[in-house]
């Protein structure tokens, strides 16, 4: 479904991604590891157009889609988490989705009526499934750390994205929040059918969960398969896992 | 609609009311003050369409005011074209020269725009104040020729207050609908509202042109209560001190702008008879306002509103 092929931008004289390939298939759910600054966060903002790459080719549902503004690139499929908690903090949590529904539903511009009869089934029921039913007329600014990182999920689930790719979903968590999150990001899969594309820290739970693994160093792409093929890697074990 | 549910529409509707009759009962000079701060009111509220909701640094929006002035003062006085053209024009030219200015400044970011607004908007000035032959540059155009039922003061206070009701009930259908929604949520994160789809420059263009179109109807409702166009309309000064009113009373309010505009232009009028140094008190007043209510008068409500909310997050649950 995403297919990314030697993938380029450089920053000044620095170059975050230097050749990375990508290969996403419908359904799967695939994890992109490497150390801090191999370049993962760029990858994630280069495929969904809030940065701009310097060469290569970013091809989704056999479309080119690397020359898109974000707002287009999400209209076509792709929605996101941020690794920084990324919501809209003055606004209610129900509020926070129902903008990303309404604007899946192309009701955005809708003037003169009222927004809190539209999308409210929709809203409610991404609340539920992501379990912030409870919270939702609260200001999203005041959740905890852990909450607003499920918030962001719920945002992204608003636009029904084929794609939904997730930049470090448990970034800060304490370990029982991680667990919760990878258990809610597979059921998303398994309900859903959808596709997850995300990067992680923890390796156990890489490997337990992700069916492909992609491994990234100085940018670069230098092993992506199986989580078996992976650990067998020598490269990979060299670069990354620490060799044995 | 929700909005005739609301509580405070009921006090809405008694405050018009009270509005309705006062001409017959105050002296005619507070009849003219209570018209000019509808007028003023209602600028600081179409100011506040962008910036406090849409969280855009709309520096220059007299300018829009001007426009909208200039526009139907200038084919009332110098043109026959029936009186109703002259009305509708002023808003609608408004809106046309915030649609172009604004196409330049949504490319920029937060102060950026703000600058490139406020040099565009001088431009616009500079306009009206250098063609002397169209629009009698400083001097401007006085006793501008208005159609009978609204030349009399009791005539042109009630056209003003029926346009301020009106232009309020459709400012706050605007505000509560999903393009409302979606500005407020641009305000708070314009890059989040782009990964969910949201053409942001767009919106906020938009928005603008909504904005700006109020401003030119609160500059034709000024013509109709002074009778007179001049370059203060649309000089830089204004629009600071409109920008003050919407701070003042409160920015992420929906009425908080009234409130601040009723209160400057309360100011201005009668502790300005006494003293020239009058911006000397409202300098004091904005100084206790920074320190103790920095949301504005109306917002002081919405920070405690915040402040429970925090409170049930870190008693309700383990954070």
């Amino acid at each position: 479904m995403l297919r990314v092929q030697d993938l380029q931008k450089s920053f000044d004289d620095f170059k975050a991604v230097n050749g990375a390939n990508l290969t996403v298939e419908r359904g799967q759910l695939v994890a992109v590891i490497g150390p801090n600054g191999a370049g993962k966060t760029t990858l994630f903002n280069l495929i969904t157009g809030q940065l701009r790459s310097d060469g290569g080719k970013i091809i989704f549902k056999d479309k080119n889609i690397s020359r898109l503004p974000p707002y287009e690139v999400c209209r076509r499929g792709i929605a996101r988490s941020f690794q920084i908690a990324n919501i809209f903090p003055r606004l209610s949590v129900f509020r926070n989705v129902q903008v990303s529904v309404l604007a899946q539903q192309k009701l955005s511009n809708r003037l003169f009526r009222p927004a809190r009869n539209m999308a409210v089934e929709e809203t409610s029921r991404i609340l539920e499934s992501v379990g912030l039913a409870d919270r939702k007329l609260d200001v999203a600014g005041a959740l905890s750390h852990g909450d607003k990182r499920t918030l962001e999920i719920a945002i992204a689930l608003g636009n029904e994205p084929e794609l939904l790719i997730l930049d470090e979903p448990t970034a800060g968590m304490s370990p029982d929040e991680t667990a919760a999150t990878i258990s809610l990001i597979q059921r998303l899969a398994d309900e859903r059918g959808l596709t997850i594309l995300f990067c992680e820290h923890d390796m156990e739970v890489i490997f337990n969960v992700a069916q492909s693994i992609m491994v990234m160093q100085h940018g670069r792409t230098i092993a992506q398969g199986k989580p078996e093929e992976v650990r067998q890697n020598i490269e990979v074990q060299e670069a990354y896992l620490g060799g044995t | 609609m929700t909005i005739f549910r609301q509580k405070s529409f009921g006090a809405g509707i008694v405050l018009f009311v009270l509005l309705l009759a006062a001409p017959f009962f105050i002296p005619k000079f507070y009849t003219y003050i209570l018209a000019v701060i509808f007028v003023t009111a209602l600028l600081a509220m179409s100011l506040n369409l962008v910036v406090g909701h849409g969280g855009l640094f709309q520096f220059h929006h007299a300018a829009f005011y001007g426009v909208g002035a200039y526009t139907t003062g200038l084919i009332l006085a110098k043109t026959s074209w029936p009186w109703l053209i002259g009305l509708i024009a002023g808003p609608v030219a408004a809106a046309l020269v915030g649609l172009l200015i604004g196409m330049f400044c949504v490319r920029l970011n937060r102060l950026y725009f703000g600058m490139l607004q406020i040099s565009l908007g001088s431009l616009v000035w500079a306009i009206a104040f250098r063609w002397y032959s169209l629009t009698g540059g400083d001097d401007g155009i006085h006793g501008i020729p208005m159609p009978g039922f609204i030349s009399s003061l009791k005539g042109s206070y009630y056209f003003v207050l029926i346009a301020l009701g009106i232009s309020l009930i459709l400012m706050y259908l605007i505000y509560k609908s999903p393009f409302g929604t979606t500005l407020q949520a641009i305000r708070d994160n314009a890059e989040r509202c782009a990964a969910v789809g949201i053409n942001v420059r767009r919106h906020q263009l938009m928005g603008i042109v909504i904005a700006t179109f109020f401003a030119g109807v609160a500059g034709v409702l000024f013509v109709i209560v002074e009778g007179s166009i001049f370059p203060d309309l649309l000089f830089w000064v204004l629009s600071l001190e409109v920008f003050i009113m919407c701070l003042l009373g409160g920015w992420f309010t929906f009425a908080g702008p009234i409130l601040g505009a009723a209160a400057i232009v309360s100011l201005r009028t009668f502790v300005g008879t006494h003293t020239d140094y009058w911006t000397l008190i409202l300098g004091v007043i904005l100084i206790l306002l920074i320190f103790f209510l920095p949301d504005g008068i109306m917002g002081y409500n919405y920070r405690q509103k915040i402040r429970s909310w925090h409170k049930r997050t870190s008693e309700g649950r383990v954070v």
